[in-house]
C-alpha cells in the first residue's frame, strides 16, 4: 500500500526524523491560510500516489499567501500527468504546503526489503535529489549499499558508514547515525516495504531534514498496523481496484480488451501469457485467490464487466479448494444481476467440475465453454476482436 | 523416484482444529499421508479425526516421532509456527499459510539458517509423491505416479502442469509447491511474460520486479542451465512428453 508524501512525513516525524513545517490543505483558501502561519515563502507540492511531480509541474513556489492561493488553484482539482501516472493523469486532491529550506546540499537515504538476500537493505547516496535507480546505472560507485540482519538489527557502525558516506561531519554526522536508527526504527515499527527520503537535505546550519518522503507497506502487515491501514486513500484506486480490495480479490488494470478472471497468481499469468500469445491483450489481472466465496466471484465477473475496455471475458478456474459449482453459481447470478454485455468464455478443470459445467449449462445463458486453456483463450481474443476495439 | 517425502513420512499438522486444518488433515489422511500428530496451544490432550492433538510441536515429536509439518495457522502467527517446528527439529516444513508480513519472513529465514530444518513455502499448495502420500492442499485426484517431477511456484499452475501430464498419461514422481536442487532434465514454463513491469500481480510471489526478476530474465537464466523452455502455458505436457521420448 502507498501513501502520501505528508502521511509518511506525518509518520516519519513521529519517529524523530526531523521534517519541514508544513500543512496538507484541499482548497486555494486553505493554502492561503496555511501559507499564512508558516510565514514567508512557501513550496506547493501536489499530493498524488506517483513520483516525477515536480517535472510535470506539480511542485510550485510562492512568496506571498495570495502567491500560494493561485498556486493551488492550479493544481488543485485538476490531473497530473507525470512519467509514472499514466496518459491519463492523476486528480490533485490536496496539496502539501511547507516552508521553504535553504538547501546547502541534497543526499538519498532509502531502506527497503530484498526478497532475493531475505535481508533489509539500506541505501546511502551523497547525490540526492535524482532518480536513484538512474544513478545506481550511471554512478554505481557513489550508492553506499548496507544489508541488515533482522536477528541484530541496525549496528552503529552500519549508520556510521552512511554518515560518513553522506560525506558529513560534526554535529550533522551525529545527526545522520540518529537519523538511520530512526528510519530502521520507523520501518520495522509500521511493517513497510519501502522507504526513500529523496532528497535528504543538508540545511545551511548542519541541520539534516527529510525534504521528500514515500513509504509503500507491506499488504500483509496491514491487519496488525491499524495506524497504517487508516492512512489509506481510496481517491487513489481506480473504481474496479477499490471494488475488488474491498472485496478481498487481487485486480491490476491493464490496457488490453480480454477480460479475465483466474484463481491463483501464476495461473493467471499464465492465462495472460497466453491470450497474448492468441493474438490478443488482458485487460486486467483479475485473481480471486482460494479462499473464494459465490458472492466473491460474483463481485469479481461485476467488477471486471464493468470496465468500458472489455469486449470479451475468459474465466479460467482449475479448482483445488476453489469448487468449480460455487464459480458457475457466482458467474451466473452476477449475469443475472448485471445483465450480460460481453461474450463469456469458461473453462473450468478440477473440483466438481461436471457439477459446475452443468450449472453454467442448465442456466440458459450464452457462455462459451473450452475444453482447455489455450483454447479459452483463443475463443475470447477471436470474440473480443469480432467486437471491435483495439486487438 | 520421489523426494522429501514418501508413505513412511510421518507428518504433524499444526493448526489442526481450525477450519482449514481439519478439511485439509481429513483430505491427506484419506490419501494415506501419515498424520501422525496435531498441534493447537489449550488443545493438547485431546484426540482431532482420530489424531493426538499436543500444545506444542516438541511433545509432538517426542511422543509421536515426526519427520515433517504442514502449517495451517493464520498470517500473524504462522512465522512462530514454523521457527517453533524447526526448534524442534522438524526436518521438512510445509507452510500453506498466505499473507505472512515479508519482515515475519525475513526473521525466519535468519533463524533456520541455524537449523537443519528445509522450508516448502509459505503459500505453497505443498508437496506430493502421488500414490504414496500428499503433504498440503492439492487435489489428489489429478495426479498419477510416475517418472516426471513438478517444481512450481505457483499453486494452481503447478495443477494445470500436472493435470496436462497426466491426460497425457504422464505420472509424476513428487510435485512441490517451491524450488529445489536439479539434475535431470527441466522442462521450464515461467508465467508473466506479457505482465507490465512493475505492478505487482496478486500475492507476494508474482511481482516483476526490475533486472533480475523479470520474466524475461528468468527464462533466460534457466536456458542458460540447459532448461526445455515452454513458450506456452497449454504446451507443458506435450513438451515433457517430448523431452521423456527424447524428441526435443
Amino acid at each position: 500500500m502507498k501513501i502520501h508524501e505528508f502521511q509518511a512525513k506525518r509518520l516519519l516525524a513521529g519517529f524523530g526524523i526531523p521534517v519541514p513545517r508544513g500543512e496538507a490543505v484541499r482548497t486555494p483558501a486553505e493554502a492561503r491560510a496555511a501559507a499564512q502561519r508558516l510565514g514567508g515563502p512557501v513550496v506547493l507540492k501536489a499530493q498524488i500516489h506517483a513520483g516525477g511531480r515536480a517535472k510535470a509541474g506539480g511542485v510550485l513556489k510562492a512568496g506571498t499567501p495570495a502567491e500560494a492561493e493561485a498556486a493551488a488553484a492550479r493544481i488543485l482539482g485538476q490531473p497530473l500527468i507525470t512519467a509514472q501516472t499514466g496518459p491519463e493523469g492523476r486528480v490533485v486532491r490536496r496539496v502539501l504546503v511547507e516552508e521553504t529550506l535553504a538547501i546547502e546540499r541534497e543526499l538519498y537515504l532509502g531502506l527497503t526489503v530484498s526478497r532475493e538476500e531475505e535481508r533489509l537493505v539500506l541505501l546511502v547516496s551523497p547525490k540526492g535529489g535524482v532518480d536513484i535507480e538512474a544513478l545506481a546505472f550511471d554512478e554505481p560507485d557513489l550508492i553506499l549499499r548496507q544489508r541488515i540482519f533482522p536477528s541484530t538489527g541496525l549496528h552503529l557502525f552500519q549508520a556510521k558508514r552512511a554518515a560518513f558516506a553522506f560525506g558529513l561531519a560534526g554535529p550533522a554526522f551525529s545527526r545522520a547515525v540518529k537519523l538511520v536508527a530512526d528510519l530502521v526504527r520507523a520501518f520495522e515499527a509500521t511493517d513497510a516495504s519501502l522507504v526513500e527520503i529523496n532528497p535528504l537535505a543538508l540545511a545551511a546550519g548542519g541541520e539534516l531534514v527529510a525534504a521528500d518522503a514515500k513509504m509503500e507497506f507491506d499488504d500483509n502487515g496491514l491487519a496488525r498496523r491499524p495506524e497504517v491501514k487508516a492512512l489509506r486513500d481510496p481517491d487513489e484506486e481506480s473504481p474496479q481496484e477499490r471494488e475488488a480490495s474491498l472485496a478481498g480479490l487481487s485486480y491490476v488494470k491493464l490496457d488490453g480488451n480480454v477480460g479475465c478472471m483466474v484463481n491463483g497468481a501464476g495461473l493467471a499469468m499464465a492465462t495472460m501469457d497466453l491470450i497474448e500469445l492468441s493474438g490478443g491483450r488482458a485487460a486486467n489481472f483479475l485473481d480471486v485467490g482460494g479462499g473464494v466465496t459465490e458472492e466473491a466471484v460474483a463481485k469479481a465477473f461485476a467488477i471486471l464487466a464493468s470496465d468500458p475496455g472489455v469486449r470479451s471475458a475468459l474465466v479460467n478456474i482449475f479448482g483445488g479448494i476453489v469448487r468449480c459449482d460455487l464459480v458457475a453459481q457466482g458467474i451466473v447470478r452476477a449475469a443475472r444481476e448485471h445483465g450480460f454485455r460481453i461474450p463469456v468464455v469458461t473453462r473450468l478443470e478440477g473440483t466438481n467440475v461436471d457439477a459446475g459445467r452443468r450449472i453454467l449449462a442448465d442456466s440458459g445463458l450464452p457462455f462459451t465453454t473450452a475444453p482447455n486453456m489455450e483454447a479459452a483463450a483463443r475463443e475470447a481474443v477471436r470474440l473480443a476482436r469480432g467486437r471491435g476495439g483495439a486487438g | 523416484m520421489s523426494i522429501l517425502v514418501d508413505a513412511s513420512t510421518r507428518v504433524v499438522v499444526q493448526g489442526i482444529t481450525g477450519a482449514e486444518g481439519t478439511f485439509h488433515a481429513r483430505h491427506m489422511l484419506e490419501y494415506g499421508t501419515a498424520v501422525v500428530a496435531g498441534v493447537t496451544p489449550g488443545k493438547g490432550g485431546t484426540r482431532h479425526l482420530d489424531v493426538p492433538v499436543f500444545d506444542t510441536v516438541d511433545e509432538a515429536v517426542k511422543s509421536e516421532g515426526v519427520d515433517a509439518s504442514v502449517i495451517f495457522v493464520p498470517p500473524l502467527a504462522a512465522a512462530d509456527a514454523v521457527m517453533e517446528a524447526a526448534d524442534a527439529g522438524v526436518r521438512l516444513i510445509v507452510c500453506i499459510t498466505e499473507g505472512i508480513p515479508a519482515l515475519d519472513m525475513v526473521r525466519v529465514k535468519t533463524f533456520l539458517k541455524e537449523t537443519s530444518s528445509r522450508l516448502i513455502g509459505p503459500n505453497t499448495p505443498g508437496i506430493i509423491s502421488p500414490g504414496r502420500t500428499k503433504l498440503g492442499i492439492m487435489p489428489g485426484s489429478i495426479h498419477k505416479p510416475g517418472p516426471v517431477g513438478v517444481i512450481s511456484r505457483s499453486g494452481t499452475l503447478t495443477y494445470e502442469a500436472v493435470h496436462q501430464l497426466t491426460l497425457l498419461g504422464l505420472g509424476q514422481s513428487t510435485a512441490v509447491g517451491i524450488g529445489g536442487g536439479l539434475s535431470k532434465p527441466v522442462i521450464a514454463y515461467v508465467a508473466g511474460l506479457t505482465a507490465p513491469p512493475g505492478r505487482r500481480m496478486g500475492h507476494a510471489g508474482a511481482i516483476m520486479s526490475g533486472g533480475r526478476g523479470t520474466a524475461v530474465r528468468k527464462v533466460e537464466l534457466l536456458r542458460e542451465a540447459g532448461a526445455f523452455i515452454v513458450e506456452s502455458p497449454a504446451d507443458i505436457g506435450k513438451i515433457a512428453a517430448a523431452v521423456l521420448s527424447g524428441k526435443a
